[in-house]
């Protein structure tokens, strides 16, 4: 099947927080925001600092609340569904990977990055063997694996969070600034992870500031200023 | 599918004050939901009237039992409650003496609850016993001995050992966590997590800690004077809460 239906379909969709503690002030921070990216494409979010590209990528994944507008991904209108269906979404359909590791204390980290398999009912071995090859890849030394990834460096955080986030083969994949903090051969391997998942057709959203990256792995860019309410009108 | 628990309209006044007023949600099988709120705001009055504990003036719990479909607790008889609190359901007190038996050694407090449920083979009883401190890192050394002389920590694992046992298929928490060191709430942590999922446990948790909720539970209900205030994906709660209240919870917080 070819992508007829884009897997992530935004059409008019709006954002405005409510600052109750702050004399109710009710900021508007986008308006009227259309998008949508197809199978196998990569989609890279760019716009300055606070233009709302993460604003965008949280509400395609349900940790924003859009105010208004449809966010469709593979079917599921996230800004309306139930809580359980984008449990549903998250964990067979859409993964994340955030510049922000956030672990139970004490989990190794061989676990840690298994865990997205073991939940969608993967085997245990199958989901470790996937695990470890990750780690070997994203040069996480084999000493470290039994280790939580608490007490790691950021590199290694961010590393240790991209195996986590590439283990099970999501047809979505939400990216923010996958290549940050990290020194040429592991950019080199995460870049070749986004290639892989392209090929075997996840659509990728994300936002990368590596430039010389997104001009390598992203077919298209999508400027988020555009969304902001004052160019709106 | 059906929900696991169905709570719908759930009431209890003490005298002119509300404890928790008009609660209605649905659990699914396999769903870890958060109860936050400050102190006060009814979060543990709502867990107790759900679990039985507590008299509720009206609204209805209703359960899928195994062998009746779906049935409200609340009108079911005594000693078909009293079987499901055994066999289906569990409840882990934020003090483990309040859900241990002090003067029962560690392995007696896991097997009184299999003997409950109709086990009476002694070797068979022990060994489960030992299988599930094992499971939640107590030694096999420490089965004779009783939780008077195990820590905090030990105590709440053995709390838990001695409500999964029988395989529960629902756990209310009332501040699993709380009292301990951070250190070991950590490891309570991993355990219960490793626990929801090996098992397939549905779980209720009530905490005032939005680390806890934000690691343990998928969803989340904030409560606020007896009443839900907010409701929805934990994270979406915690990231971009929209009531007036969770946003001051939230902001109070050091760091989620």
């Amino acid at each position: 099947m070819t992508g007829v239906e884009p897997m992530i379909a935004l059409s008019d969709v709006s954002k405005t927080f409510t600052l109750h503690n702050q004399g109710g002030a009710v900021i508007e921070v986008m308006r009227n925001a259309s998008l949508s990216v197809a199978k196998g494409e990569c989609v890279a979010l760019v716009g300055a600092s606070g233009a709302g590209k993460s604003t965008l990528m949280r509400m395609v994944y349900g940790n924003y609340l859009a105010a208004k507008g449809k966010v469709v991904v593979a079917g599921l209108d996230v800004a309306q569904a139930a809580p359980r269906e984008i449990l549903a979404l998250r964990r067979e359909v859409m993964g994340y990977v955030s510049q922000f590791l956030r672990v139970v204390p004490r989990v190794p980290t061989l676990e840690v990055v298994a865990e997205p398999l073991l939940a969608v009912g993967e085997d245990r071995e199958a989901a470790l063997a996937r695990a470890r090859d990750l780690l070997t890849r994203l040069n996480i030394p084999q000493t470290l694996w039994s280790l939580s990834p608490t007490t790691f460096s950021g590199g290694e955080q961010q590393r240790v969070n991209i195996a986590r986030g590439f283990a099970h083969p999501y047809p979505v994949l939400l990216l923010d600034e996958p290549t940050a903090s990290l020194d040429a051969a592991n950019r080199e391997v995460v870049l070749t992870l986004i290639e892989e998942a392209k090929d075997r057709g996840a659509a990728i959203m994300g936002i990368f500031h590596d430039e010389a990256a997104r001009d390598r792995v992203c077919d298209r860019v999508v400027d988020v200023t555009g969304f902001a309410p004052l160019q709106a009108a | 599918m059906t929900p696991l628990l169905s709570v719908r309209a759930l009431t209890k006044r003490y005298g002119p004050h509300i404890g928790c007023a008009d609660v209605s949600f649905d659990l699914w099988p396999g769903e870890v939901m958060g109860i936050v709120g400050e102190s006060g705001s009814g979060k543990s009055t709502l867990l107790n009237c759900m679990a039985g504990h507590l008299v509720c003036d009206s609204g209805q719990v209703i359960f899928d039992t195994r062998a009746d479909g779906p049935t409200d607790t609340l009108t079911m008889s005594e000693p078909a409650r009293r079987m499901l609190s055994r066999t289906d359901w569990a409840f882990v007190h934020q003090h483990a003496r309040d859900g241990l038996r002090m003067g029962v050694s560690a392995g007696g407090n896991v097997g009184e609850r299999l003997m409950a449920v109709g086990a009476r083979n002694y070797g068979d009883i022990r060994d489960t016993a030992i299988d599930w401190l094992g499971r939640v890192e107590i030694s096999e050394t420490r089965i004779d001995d009783r939780p008077t002389t195990f820590s905090g920590g030990m105590q709440q694992r053995l709390q838990i050992a001695r409500n999964l046992v029988t395989g529960p298929r629902l756990v209310f928490m009332d501040e699993p966590t709380g009292g301990l060191d951070v250190s070991v709430q950590a490891r309570l942590l991993d355990l219960l997590r490793g626990l929801v999922r090996d098992m397939g446990l549905s779980a209720i948790i009530v905490t005032h800690d939005l680390a806890v909720v934000r690691l343990l539970a998928d969803r989340l209900m904030v409560m606020k004077d007896g009443h839900v205030v907010e409701a929805g994906l934990t994270d979406q709660v915690l990231d971009d809460p929209q009531h007036a209240y969770t946003q001051l919870l939230v902001s109070s917080v050091l760091q989620v």
